[in-house]
């Protein structure tokens, strides 16, 4: 398959480019900021991400889904970089039901209807310290009667203070820093012994610290198997970071395309600062390295969406290149911006602090770097 | 099956018994360095037997050039054939029977701006590997200023009369023919005086001079004309829309020169650098500040190597903006020497040594000082990023 976007895969850009720029431009963000919200997201645009099939563009056509894939859902997600939409869809939309559709019908029967009818979101409960490591995960989930006893504390649950599900990473067996022994579970909004403290970011999101304190929760929470949740995990953290890197890529364009705006209005000893070669090619580099990172997320897209063993590299590649790209887009925005750079009247400052948050989420570019590295063999 | 396919499987099929037939063993060995290229051209001295067999075999068949039409000596093969052919061809690990300055970059100028009787003259002696060629581009005053050039030619009826200076000439003491840009309108606006010219280099008016580089070898020239002689028959294209042609070629050589060092045999980066620095318990390279270094690296790479993909695959479906090529080359030679930078790192001392047997006569050295070059020849960096500024994000002049 040739790596760029096939006819139809334009078409969808453009749909959501259009709805974002009307429905959700950055002024969408500074209202909802501005306006303390506590939710961190709009309920009645994520209603009309219902509308538009963005919130099913994963699930299957049985089930009442679009039926797209990866490629597809990073097409919405980089609009929604583009125009630091805040929404739900890519931990609901993309990560969670990646996990589902490995981890049985009863979760997929109880989910996908309220997901694509924009009437649910899904936060996810993985880290537990300020870096992420699924592996090192270590908080417990003890047999007890019929079910699990959940015990331990997660942070950096994106939403996860409003959520109607957690999809929780607990320990079943093994130790931290083995992938086996752990289980996923569906966890549901108001359930008994969990208390979420939701802190807001630098980007305005709004992340939750959650404590679980022997949480009850039935069998039938498992996602997949138990001890074998790795598998489900990892198509989570595959979707979610191939997604990630989609909206950085979006970010990192967005915040480029501004500056490179500002460069051609803005007038220093009486001439444009876009004729300043010091300028231009600092400009062109961070053009090349945005085509760059825009190719190694296509590719990763295309590899998940083929099943391909190669998929998992790849998005290894994709998420630590747009990491470190996108924040090169945002420092060199701010800087060739200026003073003006510096307030908060102007947008590429709101990019510098979305790039950060979305380039920590599911691992930063050295996590990711590692990793390859490991399974490189050095 | 679609016939097509079937057809490929075929042409496969017979591909790669003709290779196992007659590719001599000797010339399915990784080249260890330039001295293993064949080169062809009428002063060449065959390394071997094999080497001047394999030439004169896959010669025959067209295959030195497999894209190009049969009448000029080519293979007269389809885009998936060719891609099969090198596909074979690195299963067995057979060596490119010809390296040529002809092939890479005069035949798709000629193909594109030549007239029926220059392509007829000048193809097929390159394809055989009869003729070799090198290039009359930059000189002392026209570097990234390429426009600049100076090198005069002036019409005498049946011939132009040729002096100055040329620099960079790769192997010009080698070559047979040069493909030059002169000037033969010094009135007109710098792009509209140039003109793109073919000459024997085989006369007493041409004076090539080698020039040593800080890797220790020769592979440039400066090259001296003094009242040398060009038939007016080969004037490629119009005269004084030299530059027409010298555009297209530096857009060939632009992806020649980025692809360079990123598909080469051998050991990887960080097997290179596990087996001099080691590895702890875990098996991680044993020095940590490294091993991050190589492992950012590697994300670049594998990303460079999926826009190179994007790049190909968008080039045949007609979507570029030609000046993409500036920012592929841009890219993949400031990672070139930053790989090699890393080697030299992993290396240490190792590396350095510059004659020994055991460092194959300093290759990682030489290979790291001859990738400095990878920026500046072709139009540099800073060049690259000129044209990306102007043509891609229109910022002004």
């Amino acid at each position: 398959m040739p790596l760029y976007l096939t006819e139809d895969q334009e078409m969808l850009r453009d749909s959501a480019s259009g709805f974002m720029a009307e429905k959700a431009p950055v002024a969408h963000l500074r209202k909802l900021r501005d306006s303390d919200d506590s939710i961190g997201h709009d309920p009645a645009l994520w209603k009309e991400f219902a509308e538009m099939g963005f919130t099913s563009i994963l699930i299957s056509e049985d089930e009442g889904g679009l039926g797209l894939g990866h490629v597809e859902a990073g097409v919405v997600l980089e609009e929604i970089g583009r125009n630091l939409t805040p929404s739900p869809l890519l931990s609901t939309g993309i990560a969670a039901v990646a996990a589902l559709q490995q981890g049985g019908k009863h979760h997929r029967d109880r989910w996908f209807p309220a997901i694509a009818a924009g009437d649910a979101t899904v936060a996810l409960a993985i880290d537990e310290g300020a870096k992420h490591g699924p592996a090192k995960t270590a908080m417990s989930a003890e047999r007890s009667g019929n079910g699990f006893r959940l015990t331990g504390r997660k942070q950096f649950v994106v939403g996860g203070h409003n959520a109607d599900m957690l999809i929780v990473a607990a320990r079943t067996g093994g130790a931290p820093g083995d992938s086996d022994g752990i289980t996923l579970f569906a966890v549901e909004k108001g359930a008994a012994g969990m208390t979420a403290d939701p802190r807001r970011l630098a980007d305005a999101s709004i992340a939750a610290r959650i404590e679980f304190d022997g949480v009850e929760v039935d069998a039938d929470a498992v996602i997949g198997e138990v001890d074998a949740g790795w598998g489900p995990l990892t198509a989570l953290l595959s979707a979610g970071r191939a997604g990630a890197s989609a909206e950085l890529l979006g970010v990192g364009q967005g915040a480029a395309d501004r500056t490179m705006a500002y460069l051609k209005e803005r007038k220093q000893f009486g001439v444009i600062i876009g004729t300043f070669q010091a300028l231009q090619h600092r400009a062109a580099h961070l053009y090349a390295e945005l085509e760059v990172a825009r190719a190694a997320t296509l590719k990763a897209q295309q590899l998940l969406d083929a099943g391909s063993s190669k998929a998992h590299g790849a998005v290894h590649t994709a998420k630590a290149m747009t990491g470190l790209t996108a924040q090169l887009a945002v420092q060199e925005g701010v800087q060739m911006h200026g003073g003006v750079g510096m307030t908060d009247e102007y947008d590429v400052g709101l990019y510098m602090k979305r790039a950060r948050t979305l380039a920590e989420l599911f691992g930063d570019a050295n996590y990711h770097a590692d990793r390859l590295a490991r399974e490189a063999g050095y | 099956m679609p016939a097509a396919d079937a057809d490929l499987d075929s042409f496969r099929a017979d591909t790669r018994a003709w290779l196992e037939e007659n590719c001599p063993p000797e010339m399915r060995t990784p080249m260890k360095g330039d001295a293993d290229q064949c080169w062809g051209g009428r002063n060449f001295t065959f390394q071997s037997d094999a080497q001047k067999l394999w030439l004169e075999r896959m010669a025959a068949k067209g295959w030195t050039v497999p894209d190009w039409p049969t009448e000029y000596g080519g293979g007269g093969l389809s885009r998936e054939e060719t891609k099969i052919l090198r596909q074979e061809m690195a299963r067995l690990g057979a060596r490119l029977p010809l390296s040529s300055f002809g092939i890479w970059m005069l035949g798709p100028a000629l193909l594109k701006y030549g007239t029926e009787a220059q392509k007829q003259e000048h193809l097929p002696p390159i394809a055989r590997g009869e003729i070799r060629w090198c290039q009359g581009y930059s000189e002392p005053g026209a570097g990234s200023d390429l426009a600049g050039l100076q090198t005069r030619a002036v019409d005498a009826g049946d011939h132009y009369v040729i002096n100055g200076q040329k620099v960079w000439t790769s192997y010009a003491d080698k070559a047979d023919w040069i493909f030059c840009l002169v000037r033969t309108n010094p009135d007109a606006p710098k792009h509209q005086g140039i003109s793109f010219i073919l000459f024997d280099m085989d006369q007493p008016g041409v004076e090539p001079k080698p020039i040593r580089l800080i890797s220790g070898s020769s592979p440039f020239c400066e090259t001296f004309f003094t009242d040398a002689r060009a038939e007016k028959r080969n004037l490629v294209h119009e005269e004084n829309k030299g530059w027409d042609v010298a555009k297209y070629l530096l857009g060939h050589e632009r992806e020649m020169i980025s692809g360079m060092g990123h598909d080469g045999a051998g050991k990887t980066l960080p097997q290179m650098a596990v087996e001099a620095v080691g590895a702890d318990a875990e098996g991680r390279l044993a020095d940590p500040l490294m091993r991050a270094d190589i492992a950012l690296f590697e994300v670049r790479a594998a990303a460079y190597r999926a826009q190179g993909e994007r790049f190909n695959d968008e080039w045949k479906a007609g979507r570029l903006n030609p000046a993409q090529a500036s920012m592929m080359k841009y890219y993949g030679t400031e990672l070139n020497k930053r790989r090699n930078e890393l080697v030299m790192a992993a290396g240490g001392s190792d590396a350095l040594e510059w004659e020994s047997d055991d460092s194959d006569g300093g290759k990682k050295a030489r290979d790291w000082l001859r990738s400095k070059g990878n920026s500046i020849e072709g139009g540099t960096s800073e060049i690259q990023l000129n044209i990306v500024a102007k043509r891609i994000l229109e910022l002004p002049s």
